[in-house]
């Protein structure tokens, strides 16, 4: 069903982590204020990306990487204009300009850097589509977004939306029972360490902060990227107090009454 | 005469007094007003800005109550009081407007840190073609596998009496399991 909206809505962020998590496939189109960018998933793997017309062949990636000189690029642009990226790519790792590695590396590099230029658009629609192919002409990579999310966390700068998210640090954090990321894959760095470090549900997030000496700012960051990587939640503190009910929730302390009683709503319920 | 209270919360606009309406014997005691907002009044004429209140009689001396929260947050200092003694609670969510999900996400927490009861997260408006899957709203909503988020039509009594039979499942399984 849809999957549509819009950004002032839904961060890039939130949007990749979603892609990742259900393993989609199909194309991310995202309508920027000035640009359009499509960005193609395989199961949740980055695939293919390009924005608007903007030449996404191999041979001006390898060029704009400088892996090929302007001669090279030149030439290739010149003799080999009519051939797809696949057969160009062959071409060169026969003729030993390049590895196979280098070409894909390369191609990662250019899809990735479009992703992390979408990280900067608050305004505009994005939609997913399914039906969306990359050209046949291209070369598709496979891409976990774990990285590229958590790097992407780390651009978002808004305090407000990350007091949204966060809304209060008295609360604390647990690792998720089955992180939706491929914890090999995870790269974090020595911030993300220290409060990895101190995550139990007996230390609040504000606890952690002081520790860690971090300022609100700084550990709402990284507590919003472990996040959206999947790798915790949010849980009350075990530390706090234990909250006495000023009202009861049973009109009665006796639990086989307690559970008759449930049982007579469902069955009121049932015959409704 | 015994009373227990369910809890109904949500952002604005999600469908909590259409809810209780759906299953309440009686008129819904509802305490809306007409909404001074420009842009929210471009989605409903009126909302509830303290509680909504309906009742459902069990048997001679047991009454289930079902309160509805306000959705709009300026008037969520009514929420930790509507909480209290509650047996459970139901989440409410606008499939079709996914710009209400985080806060959605948030008031789910905000209930859950009043008190830790059973509840469930209703995506309400199924109906609607611009719905959102269930599964996907799971990923958005962060929800774990063991939370239920249910289909749910608010306006469709048979739907509401699924949701309200689904908390009554889990608070079971809470007290069978000691907890």
């Amino acid at each position: 069903m849809a999957l549509r909206g819009n950004l002032r809505d839904f961060t890039i962020t939130q949007l990749l982590n979603l892609i990742n998590l259900a393993h989609k496939t199909g194309a991310l189109v995202v309508e920027g204020p000035s640009q359009t960018a499509r960005v193609a998933f395989r199961e949740g793997k980055l695939a293919y990306a390009q924005v608007d017309q903007e030449d996404s062949s191999l041979a001006t990636v390898l060029h704009k990487a400088k892996r090929l000189n302007s001669g090279q690029y030149r030439s290739i642009q010149q003799r080999a204009a009519h051939i797809s990226d696949k057969e160009l790519g062959l071409l060169l790792i026969n003729a030993g300009y390049l590895s196979q590695d280098d070409i894909l590396l390369n191609l990662q590099q250019y899809y990735s850097d479009i992703v992390q230029r979408l990280f900067t658009w608050v305004e505009g629609f994005f939609h997913f589509d399914i039906d969306f192919l990359p050209p046949d002409e291209r070369i598709c990579v496979r891409m976990d977004l774990e990285n590229l999310i958590i790097e992407g966390s780390r651009q978002l700068r808004e305090w407000e939306q990350l007091q949204d998210e966060i809304p209060s640090l008295d609360m604390s954090l647990k690792f998720t029972d089955r992180p939706g990321a491929n914890l090999r894959n995870i790269n974090l760095n020595v911030e993300e360490w220290r409060v990895v470090s101190y995550i139990n549900p007996r230390n609040t997030i504000r606890k952690i902060a002081s520790t860690t000496k971090m300022n609100d700012l700084e550990i709402r960051r990284i507590v919003y990227g472990l996040l959206q990587a999947g790798l915790i939640e949010i849980t009350r503190s075990e530390s706090a107090a234990p909250q006495v009910p000023t009202v009861r929730v049973f009109p009665t302390e006796d639990k086989e009454e307690q559970k008759s009683l449930v049982n007579r709503l469902i069955n009121r319920i049932r015959s409704l | 005469m015994q009373t227990v209270k369910m809890v109904v919360t949500g952002p604005f606009n999600a469908g909590k007094t259409e809810f209780i309406r759906s299953v309440s014997e009686i008129d819904v005691v509802s305490t809306e007003r007409k909404i001074s907002s420009v842009t929210e009044r471009k989605m409903k004429e009126a909302t509830t800005v303290a509680m909504d209140f309906g009742r459902i009689t069990v048997d001679d001396d047991l009454v289930l109550y079902l309160f509805g929260t306000p959705g709009q947050r300026r008037f969520d200092f009514m929420w930790e009081i509507l909480s209290e003694g509650m047996l459970g609670f139901i989440v409410m969510v606008d499939s079709s407007r996914p710009e209400t999900f985080r806060e959605a996400r948030s008031i789910l927490e905000t209930f859950h840190a009043y008190a830790p009861t059973p509840y469930v997260v209703a995506a309400n408006k199924q109906d609607m073609k611009d719905a959102w899957d269930i599964e996907d709203m799971r990923h958005v909503l962060r929800l774990d596998s063991s939370v239920k988020l249910l289909s749910c039509i608010a306006h469709d009594r048979s739907s509401v009496k699924a949701i309200l039979l689904e908390l009554l499942y889990s608070i079971l399984a809470k007290m069978e399991n000691g907890e």
